[in-house]
């Protein structure tokens, strides 16, 4: 498939923001059950939940640019009962509009607890907004992954490998983000988040690398005989029907050599999964503070060429019809 | 219910692309156009079709033989690409199956191409839809037209007669005794989406004859000499008159 930078940077960018607000109401809910100290509501949770919704925002923006008619996008939440897509527009502005208020409840300060459960758990607004958030997190994460992996003609993403990997990826640089801003505000939280980004990293380097392993090793449900509907060992294409080039030779294709997939590949191993990893193992042994905010950097660069390849590596059964020009 | 759909015959099909162009003009100024095109006379030219003639070569040469291959919406029964449409800008017929697009509420996201394994639908860059054939809609349900111009424009054009239009569902229609009779197929069956547009194989007539019939084993003359199986004695052939 092409792979378009619209989309590119929709899937990456609100992958951080979820993964940002999840770590925020991990240290949240940590924080209550008095595993990790209380942070500033306002400079801690309220600026890093707009963080968080900022990365959404830009996503949300990239997304335009994939559209033919962004002025009619509106429309896309009609048909959520059969498709996907339909889903994700509606859940991530409603996760917006979540994240918005978690941020608005913490920065004005209106965290005094609305009752006790057992005399030892305060409820108060942000909890369970931030709850309703978590979930919408988690619904996102699963229509995102699903408008690929619901495409059953694209054998590369059929597969749940697809939706584990948009949700671990997006839990490790959202982690990783929330790291590098704990070590931007001075909040002695570094090493809680680190250490939950490297968990999630490691988990999504199997479930990527699992990925990598199947499709290398899948055989393609169709071949040219199923396709044109004739029985014969040797046939070639001699013509498509047109000389230049159409929508079908563009839209499905990368357009680059194997050199490149295997270059793009390399790197997006080395700075997706070890590169972070081991700047944040020695941010924590230096103790720097500028050490997360770099593996923050170097991870989410890995992740746009990760999902460069992800769509490059998927195969369409469409382009069995384009195989020669004349 | 009908089900409206074309029945290919690859056998007759000559590859000529009259379908192709009248298609093109047909759709260019009907309800279904524009089809607009991109530098049509210069480098690198692109345009919009909602059909395509391709050609494969089949076996190695010298025993090759040459396949024209005409390639539109399927029209799928189980069309993959309608539940994938966000806005239900992408939606089947109900009355005759035709799967078509509402331009109007298209927000050309292309997801319904990626959802297509035939490559069916293209989009249109200048007006940012999507695109297909729509087995001329405006033509086929036209009750001005007399009845037999009611037919996609491709259909008209071939001068093979190589495309039938009809309902596959009526087990009485020309195109449905073709696919039953002619050994109709569908392309890609793996998926189960069901297209309704068939193809007719290719198929040669050959004339079964046997090694008896081309040599007369009871030939008068005895001129092939050809034993008899069983001895049969005089036949009225070797009487001498």
């Amino acid at each position: 498939m092409h792979p378009a930078f619209s989309v590119i940077f929709l899937t990456t960018l609100i992958g951080v923001g979820q993964g940002l607000f999840l770590a925020l109401y991990t240290g949240q809910v940590y924080t209550l059950a008095q595993l990790l100290p209380p942070q500033d509501s306002q400079a801690f949770y309220g600026s890093g939940s707009f963080v968080a919704l900022l990365f959404l925002a830009g996503g949300l923006f990239a997304s335009f640019f994939h559209l033919g008619h962004p002025e009619r996008a509106w429309r896309a939440a009609a048909r959520w009962r059969t498709s996907w897509l339909s889903r994700e527009v509606i859940v991530l502005p409603l996760f917006m509009g979540l994240v918005a208020l978690y941020a608005l409840f913490h920065y004005v300060g209106w965290t005094h607890p609305l009752f006790t459960i057992a005399g030892t758990l305060p409820v108060d607004f942000t909890l369970i907004i931030g709850l309703l958030a978590a979930i919408a997190a988690f619904g996102l994460f699963i229509c995102t992954a699903m408008i690929y992996a619901g495409v059953r003609f694209v054998q590369q993403w059929h597969h749940w490998l697809t939706v584990a990997n948009y949700m671990l990826l997006g839990l490790a640089s959202g982690f990783m983000l929330a790291s590098a801003f704990s070590a931007w505000t001075g909040v002695d939280l570094v090493g809680f988040f680190g250490t939950w980004a490297v968990i999630f990293t490691l988990a999504a380097l199997a479930t990527r690398g699992a990925a990598l392993l199947r499709n290398r090793r899948l055989r393609p449900k169709i071949d040219l005989q199923s396709a044109i509907g004739v029985k014969h060992r040797d046939m070639q294409q001699k013509a498509q029907g047109f000389m230049g080039g159409s929508f079908n030779t563009r839209e499905f294709f990368h357009g680059r050599g194997p050199a490149t997939l295997r270059l793009v590949r390399w790197a997006f191993l080395l700075l997706l999964f070890p590169l972070p990893v081991l700047l944040i193992g020695l941010s924590y042994l230096i103790e720097s503070g500028s050490l997360p905010i770099a593996a923050f950097a170097v991870q989410y660069l890995g992740l746009l060429l990760e999902r460069w390849y992800f769509f490059a590596e998927a195969e369409h059964p469409q382009n069995l019809y384009y195989q020669t020009m004349s | 219910m009908t089900q409206l759909a074309l029945v290919i015959d690859l056998n007759v099909c000559v590859g000529c692309h009259a379908c192709v162009t009248s298609c093109k003009e047909w759709n260019s100024s009907g309800w279904a156009g524009p089809m607009p095109d991109r530098n049509p006379y210069d480098a690198d030219p692109s345009g919009v079709f909602f059909n395509r003639v391709q050609t494969y070569e089949i076996g190695t040469y010298p025993d090759t033989e040459t396949l024209h291959f005409p390639k539109s919406c399927l029209h799928c029964e189980e069309p993959p690409c309608v539940p994938v449409c966000p806005t239900g800008a992408s939606y089947k017929r109900e009355d005759n199956g035709v799967v078509l697009v509402d331009y109007d509420k298209c927000i050309g996201c292309k997801y319904c191409s990626w959802a297509c394994p035939y490559g069916a639908r293209e989009f249109d860059e200048k007006n940012r839809v999507m695109k297909k054939c729509t087995l001329c809609i405006d033509r086929i349900t036209d009750t001005t037209l007399p009845e037999s111009e009611r037919k996609p424009a491709c259909v008209l054009a071939c001068p093979t007669s190589a495309r039938i239009f009809g309902d596959i569902h009526d087990p009485a229609s020309e195109a449905a005794l073709a696919i039953r009779e002619e050994g109709g197929y569908q392309l890609q069956p793996e998926w189960g989406t069901r297209p309704a547009n068939h193809y007719l194989p290719r198929r040669k007539s050959r004339i079964q004859i046997h090694e008896d019939e081309l040599i007369r084993a009871d030939n008068p003359l005895k001129k092939e000499g050809v034993p008899l199986p069983v001895p049969q004695g005089d036949t009225i052939d070797d009487v001498a008159w």
